[in-house]
């Protein structure tokens, strides 16, 4: 195993825009939304990615779980070159898992959360489980806190809380090194969002995992993470362990971010 | 959207002092599928004058619905209960053109999404001017005013504004055309609903920063609708803390975060995310907020609170104080212990 599991290199990522009014075809111009990242992220360490919206948070994410062809740069998980997916080996392709921002949307309200798991199954044969399949699916929704009833319900009926379990378990079924988390936690409500960030510090544990934690809430980011990277129109313009950035941030745009984060004063 | 009709009044509870508004126990319920759904179940609160009161509370709890009454813009369908004392009248009672009357000149609301309030076929600066022209200013006059509000709102170079269109504006730039839009017509009372959820971190801030400057030079009393504890406690003297339609504490804000009287407002306080303390996760509250359609019997709470027993599963708490000012909804409330 390498000193890094997860090895973002020069990353550039660029969209086409168009640039006239609506009405007038042709037009466009390249829009670099990611523009030379590189960032590491260790074996068990979770890594939180701030930045304000439009920053490139989730064309890093998208990139390192491959749902974007990079222009240039590369993404090495675990010492292994990630092509994109579709011609990326299976193996890497199950290492890397992503758990999107709205739970809802991201699941299909339709399928039962058995049918769900059993899916991630069925797409990465290797991490189905061998015996009892209705066994691994309880000791699953076990694993995310969910009472094992939840696995005859459809997505539709679950709350937001329990879809982001069913999120989570789902990512989990197929044996991952690395969770990509964008937004995980954002739409849920603060109590929820305690809960669900508690189980990812737990599972992190149990399961040795490592984490790309996207957020553009600082408090949120700061009681998962290890070490922070903060973007800015497409660039990485400060890392460091997350004491430090918060605490003590160098870049002057850092400085602003943490300076408008609101806190609650409960000192008497 | 229409006015909605009163019925019967609900019990009133006697936390409501003098205020500029008083709410109290408003009931708001919706049509639903299997009969009327009470989202707002006696709520009772003030808002003295030039005072900015918080209304927090998670998704589903009734903010909006609470707010949506004041202004009188529910739901299609909708029927209310209890009282809303405006400067000696209930408005809940007027009749429909004094409530329009009310509606902009004397309450005024921002809300969360300005693309949406905003007509996008017009300039915004047209919005601004509208109740200024209906009041019958001179166009010269309506235009000088409308850069002025622009100005205060912190609309950079407002003269050269005056054409654009909502698409134009960036989200910051829409919410402060919404505050300008909304200081139009002179109120003394302007409800926010999440005025800067939508909104960056240092955009939200400068936009907090604006609400306060307005709210203090004008005297203006404010109701700041959101779900972040994190902005109410920034610019709220007051908070009433909602849970499932009701009322679960209220009081200043310094005495609620610091001895917090109820679990509720305790979990709340506890699981917000700080960039200095790294203690959200400690002790994260079971199970998810209540809803209206499925409010549990008694206190509404007791299914996820780590003092119910079972006085809590059957009787609901009324809404009592435990110290001036300071009330919670309750039965146990002298048993949190203290923060150390
Ligand atoms: N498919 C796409 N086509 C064109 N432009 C895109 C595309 N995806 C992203 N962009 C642009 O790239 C930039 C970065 O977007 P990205 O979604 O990565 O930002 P973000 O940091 O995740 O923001 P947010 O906090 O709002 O989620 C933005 O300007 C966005 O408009
Ligand atoms: N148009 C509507 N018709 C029927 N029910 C509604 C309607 N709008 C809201 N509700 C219900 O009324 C209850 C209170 O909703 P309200 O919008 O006031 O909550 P809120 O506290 O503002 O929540 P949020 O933080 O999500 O904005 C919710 O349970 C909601 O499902
Ligand atoms: S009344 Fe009972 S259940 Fe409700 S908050 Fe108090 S102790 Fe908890
Ligand atoms: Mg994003
Ligand atoms: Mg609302």
């Amino acid at each position: 195993m390498s000193e890094t599991l997860l090895e973002v290199r020069d990353l550039r990522v660029s969209f086409g825009r168009r640039t006239g009014p609506p009405w007038r075809r042709g037009a466009t111009r390249e829009f670099v939304a990611v523009d030379g990242v590189s960032l590491d992220v260790g074996p068990d360490e979770t890594v939180g990615l701030v930045g304000e919206s439009g920053s490139g948070k989730t064309t890093v994410a998208r990139a390192v779980v491959g749902l974007v062809r990079p222009d240039a740069g590369t993404v090495t998980v675990d010492g292994h070159r990630l092509g994109p997916v579709g011609r990326r080996p299976a193996a890497l392709q199950r290492a890397v898992q992503m758990v999107f921002q709205d739970p809802r949307s991201s699941l299909n309200p339709r399928m039962t959360v058995a049918a769900i798991v059993d899916e991630a199954w069925r797409t990465h044969p290797v991490s189905a489980p061998a015996g009892d399949r209705t066994a691994a699916l309880h000791r699953l929704l076990d694993d995310v806190g969910l009472d094992t009833s939840v696995a005859r319900q459809h997505a539709g009926e679950l709350s937001g809380g329990q879809c982001q379990r069913v999120s989570i378990a789902r990512a989990l079924a197929v044996k991952p090194r690395l969770l990509v988390c964008d937004e995980a936690v954002s739409a849920l409500d603060v109590s929820v969002q305690a809960q669900i960030l508690r189980l990812l510090v737990d599972l992190r544990v149990r399961h040795r995992l490592s984490m790309l934690f996207i957020s553009h809430d600082l408090g949120v980011v700061h009681q998962i993470a290890d070490r922070i990277a903060v973007m800015r129109g497409g660039v990485l313009v400060e890392q460091g362990p997350a004491g430090d950035v918060l605490g003590a941030p160098r870049h002057e745009y850092t400085q602003a971010l943490v300076g408008a984060a609101l806190e609650l004063n409960t000192e008497s | 959207m229409n006015e909605a009709r009163a019925v019967a009044p609900a019990p009133v509870d006697a936390g409501a002092t003098a205020g500029l508004l008083e709410v109290a126990g408003l009931v708001v319920d919706l049509p639903g599928s299997r009969g009327a759904i009470r989202v707002v179940d006696g709520v009772s609160f003030d808002i003295p004058p030039a005072t900015t009161v918080g209304l927090i509370g998670e998704s589903g709890s009734g903010k909006t619905m609470t707010a949506n009454a004041i202004i009188g813009l529910l739901p299609e369908g909708a029927t209310t209960g209890g009282a809303l004392r405006w400067r000696g009248e209930d408005l809940l009672r007027v009749d429909r053109r004094r409530r329009r009357r009310v509606r902009g000149r004397e309450i005024a609301m921002i809300f969360q999404d300005p693309l949406a309030a905003l007509n996008p076929t017009q300039t915004i600066a047209r919005q601004v001017g509208e109740i200024l022209r209906r009041d019958g200013l001179a166009r010269d006059q309506v235009r000088r005013r409308v850069v002025d509000l622009l100005d205060r709102a912190g609309i950079p170079e407002p003269p050269r504004r005056l054409n654009n269109y909502p698409h134009e504006f960036s989200g910051g730039m829409r919410q402060r055309a919404m505050i300008a839009l909304a200081l139009a017509g002179n109120p003394a009372l302007l409800l926010a609903d999440e005025p800067t959820t939508a909104l960056d971190v240092t955009v939200q801030a400068r936009i907090l920063r604006l609400l306060g400057t307005i709210q203090e030079s004008d005297g203006l009393a404010m109701l700041l609708v959101s779900h972040d504890l994190r902005v109410v406690a920034h610019v709220a003297h007051q908070v009433v803390v909602m849970y499932a339609g009701r009322v679960a504490e209220r009081g200043p804000t310094a005495t609620v975060l610091r001895r917090p009287a109820h679990p509720y407002t305790r979990a709340l306080v506890d699981s917000v995310p700080a960039i200095r303390t790294r203690t959200a996760l400690a002790h994260p509250l079971p199970g998810t907020p209540a809803t209206p359609v499925n409010r549990p019997a008694g206190c509404a709470f007791h299914p996820r609170c780590p003092l119910a027993r079972d006085r809590c599963r059957t009787e609901q708490p009324a809404v009592r104080s435990v110290a001036p000012d300071h009330w919670t909804a309750c039965h146990f409330a002298e048993e949190m212990a203290d923060r150390v």
